[in-house]
Formats: C-alpha cells, structure tokens, sequence
C-alpha cells in the first residue's frame, strides 16, 4: 500500500469501488454540504469534493473536505491548477493531510471564462500531470516541488480525470499514459454515454497495460431529463451523448424521463462491469445525491465493504 | 510584431479634453504593420479630435509626428523640439513606446492612444492572433513550433485538456485546440512518440517572475 487511503485499499482488495461528489455549497453554511454528504453515508466509499466547478466560487474544498472527515466520510480533495500556484496547492496539500484527508484528484479545472468570474486571472502555473507528479514526488521522495526536504511528507492517493471522448481521440490513450508516467494512482472518467467509445478507448488502454498500472473508475451520470442530454449533448464540452440516448429520453413522457434516465445509467453499470480494467464507478449525481444510494443498490453494488465507509472512530482519536 | 488596437475616442477626449494643444504621436513599427499606430492613423486620429473639439467649442491644436521607434531614445529625441509647444503628448505607439517617451519628457503628460494587445502574427488580411507570450525559455523546437503557453487557453504543458473538440478550444469555437494543431504537426513530422515525454513544471523566472526582465549585452555596451 502506497497510502492509508481507504479508496486504496478498497480497489487493492479487487472490490470494485464507488464514489461519487458533493458541490460545496456557494455560501458559508455548513450543514448544506454535511446534508448533501449524509445522503452518501454508507453507499459509497470515498467522496469527491468539487473545488470551484465551473469556475464559480464556492465553499473551498479543503474546508468541506474537513466538514466531511469530521462526519466519519472519506472525501476526496479535487485540486484545480487555475486557482493556485504550486506554493499554495502544496501548502493546502499539507494542510488536507493533516486533517486526515489522505485522497485527492488533480485537475486542470474549468475555464474561468464559463464561470460567475470571468473578469479573473487563471493562474495555470503547473498543469494537471505537472500536479500529479508534484504530489507524488511529496509522497514518495519527500520533497516539495522546489525540492527542499519535507518534515512529515503527506502520503496521498493520487487520483486525476480522463476524457475518452475528447479530441483528438487517437492521443486520448498517450494522455492516461503519461498521467501514469506521472505517479497517478487512480482515474475518475468523464460521464460515459457512449459505450461503444469507452469500450474502444479501454482496449486501447489494456493493450498498453495501462490498466494494470492505474485503477480506473467509469464515471457515470444519471440523466434526469431529454433536455439535460441535449443540453449535455450540445453545450458541454468534451461530452459524447449519443442521438440514441436523446432520443429514448425524449421518447417517454416527462414525468418518466428520471426514471429512464436511471434505467440508462443502470444498464451502463451493468455493461461497464463486464469490461476488464474498470475498476469500480465514479457517480456523479449532478444537484440529485438523492438518488445515489437508489443507484448503488439498484446495481447491485451493497453492500459497501464493511467497517471502511465509516470510521468515525478512527476519527475520533485523531490518526489519519 | 507587438499588436495593438486604438483606444475608444471617448476614452481619448477624456484624457486630452484638459489641453489647448497635443502632440500626436505614431510609430513606423509594429503600431504601423497592424494599422494602430501609424502615419496614416496619426492623420486620421488627429482630424477626429480636431473635428469634434471644434463642434465643442474649444478648438485643439494638433502637432503630428511619426518616430521611426518609440521605443529608442533615438527617435524619441526628434520630439524634443516640438515638446515646448504643446501641452501634452498622446502616444500611438505600444506600451513600450509610451513609457520611452514618458521618461525622456519628464514633466509632460503622455497618455497612450492605443491598447497593447499582444505578440503575433497576421493571419490574413484584418486579422492578427497571439504566438508568442515571451515566456524567456522557448519550448517551441519541442512542441512542433506551436506555443502552449500562448496558444492553449490552459498554458498545458502535457496534452490536451478534456475540452478539446473538433480541433477547437472550449473557451472560443472560433480558436484552435493548440494541442491538436501540436499534434497534428508531431504527426506530419513523424515524432508522435515525443508527446509521450512528461514535460517537467515550468521555471516562470525567465518570464518575469524574478521581477522586470533585461537584457544586457556586455559586448554591444559603449
């Protein structure tokens, strides 16, 4: 074990994983983020907390990562190159795992010209695999990326993203690779609608061997309606939402949709699970948490290992 | 070339709205190549501003003068003759040359007519688009002569981001995905192996994060 992160040890043991996320909220009230992450208590096994997604400021990361640990949760701190240089990403680094947050995702991060702050500077002093194999370098060689020696190294489990279904799609396969050239531990996709695609983009990833190098997570997003998937389909970047997917949404009535939308995400599940080197599944409910647990069982992924989802003992007595 | 564009007029009868009499100011050199900062601009700046002080009631005398640089004290000298006469200078230059005047003339009031965009080139008639951001360490000769530090809306080092689509930047469907243009030119020149090469942070001191940047040539000082 490279970490005592319980993700580690959960995809270690050959479990396949769940995660999913919670958005802090956009203002200073905790108990928003604490009812949002209680939904997920004992159906998932780690938590992703977004850091300003969508380039809108929020509650930070770090802060509701600590909300979370507190809660006995395992949050997964997301860290994005656009608001921090590597100063400041290393010094919060110290400070999450100091609170016992011991997983996190290295991310570029959404462009602030989609955000509620256009007007602001992005810093973009390190990209993302730059990031993944600073945090590694912290963990394994115990230096800062300056490289002075740290009193206390933090031991993180390195996790990052990966867009099968962006451009050009023939280096989509070289990015992962150099992500885990990098130190990466483990990848959260983009949403998969087109299966055909992933599955493509996978046997390009076993052909290399890359799946036995990083543990891959299928990110999965419920529809809730057809216009979330037009809107998915058409005004989302690096989103590949299939006419087919479109088109079985639209093709029931409204109040219908969620439950088809389900049914799409729980066929997925089932599919994905056949194909080797997804290692587990990343929900991500977008604003509708409500119905992970609903998905967990439905795909028959309870129950979570036991004794790792909570640990509020552990917490209690203050070892991370 | 550096680029630049010419300020709003409102903007410029602001600032000149104080004074009775101006020296306007062009450059012959990059203001001139992107039609900012030029002769010609000069004349048509300047009947602009005569025009509509005198629709105002306050006639504004107008002195023209095109430097051959106004970044070099050399040139910048040739005003020196005409600075008595006027109450203040506006500058058609880029930033660089605006500040070159500004230390020269000490106790005149210069204030520049153009925005300072950016270095670049021309891509067709009209239009000029960002190459080059004068990071101080060129990576050019690795990524396949496209700049990720000018070019990727990112500043990527290592690939495109997951926003890439159709050969296209997420933030402009207008702007090209500079990954896949490096990509593409990898491709061309058979070194597609090389985008593998993890590229290390970047040392940003060399881009102006020491402090001011200069250039000393021991063996072209007097």
């Amino acid at each position: 074990m490279k970490t005592a992160s319980t993700l580690e040890k959960i995809l270690a043991s050959g479990e396949l994983a769940v995660t999913s996320e919670c958005g802090p909220p956009r203002g200073a009230l905790p108990e928003k983020i604490r009812a949002k992450a209680d939904l997920l208590r004992g159906y998932v096994d780690a938590v992703n907390v977004t850091d300003n997604q969508t380039a809108m400021v929020r509650m930070s990361s770090l802060a509701a990562c600590i909300l979370l640990r507190q809660m006995g949760l395992h949050p997964i701190l997301q860290m994005v190159t656009r608001d921090r240089n590597r100063l400041a990403m290393q010094s919060d680094i110290l400070g999450a795992y100091a609170h016992g947050i011991d997983t996190m995702l290295c991310l570029s991060g959404d462009h602030p010209h989609f955000g509620d702050h256009p007007m602001a500077a992005a810093v973009h002093d390190i990209d993302s695999i730059q990031m993944i194999q600073m945090v590694k370098d912290m963990r394994d060689a115990g230096v800062f990326q300056g490289g002075e020696k740290i009193d206390g190294p933090p031991r993180m489990f390195i996790g990052a993203a990966a867009n099968p279904f962006a451009d050009p799609f023939e280096l989509r396969v070289s990015r992962l690779a150099k992500k885990v050239k990098a130190g990466v531990d483990f990848i959260q996709t983009q949403c998969i609608y087109n299966l055909d695609k992933f599955e493509k983009w996978m046997e390009g990833v076993r052909n290399r061997g890359l799946h036995e190098q990083v543990y891959i997570l299928a990110g999965i997003t419920p529809m809730k309606s057809v216009g979330m998937a037009r809107y998915m389909k058409h005004k989302v970047p690096g989103m590949d939402v299939p006419d087919e997917v479109v088109k079985r949404l639209g093709g029931v009535p409204k109040d219908k949709q969620a439950d088809e939308g389900i049914k799409i995400c729980l066929e997925t599940i089932a599919r994905l699970k056949n194909v080797e080197g997804v290692r587990g599944f990343h929900l991500m409910a977008i604003e509708w948490e409500q119905k992970v647990p609903e998905i967990v069982e439905r795909a028959g992924l309870l129950p979570r290992p036991e004794g790792l989802t909570l640990d509020v003992q552990n917490v209690l007595g203050g070892k991370p | 070339m550096i680029t630049a564009e010419r300020k709003p007029m409102q903007e410029l009868i602001q600032c000149i709205k104080p004074y009775r009499s101006i020296l306007l100011a062009g450059c012959n050199e990059c203001v001139t190549v992107c039609a900012a900062g030029g002769r010609k601009e000069v004349g048509v700046l300047a009947a602009a501003l005569k025009l509509h002080f005198l629709k105002e009631g306050q006639p504004l005398e107008i002195q023209e003068i095109t430097l051959e640089r106004q970044c070099d004290p050399e040139y910048v000298e040739q005003m020196a003759p005409s600075i008595g006469q006027v109450d203040a200078v506006l500058s058609m230059a880029c930033g660089c040359g605006v500040q070159e005047v500004a230390r020269r003339f000490q106790d005149k009031p210069v204030f520049p007519a153009l925005n300072t965009k950016f270095m670049g080139a021309s891509e067709r008639q009209g239009v000029w688009a960002e190459r080059c951001q004068g990071c101080g360490d060129c990576v050019l000769g690795f990524t396949a002569g496209v700049c990720p530090v000018a070019r990727c809306s990112k500043r990527l080092f290592n690939g495109p981001c997951g926003g890439s689509s159709n050969g296209k930047c997420e933030v402009d469907p207008n702007l090209d995905c500079a990954w896949q243009l490096i990509w593409d030119r990898l491709k061309s020149l058979g070194l597609t192996e090389r985008y593998e090469e993890n590229l290390p942070a970047k040392d940003w001191r060399p881009a102006g994060g020491a402090g001011p940047r200069k250039i000393v040539r021991e063996d072209m000082a007097l």
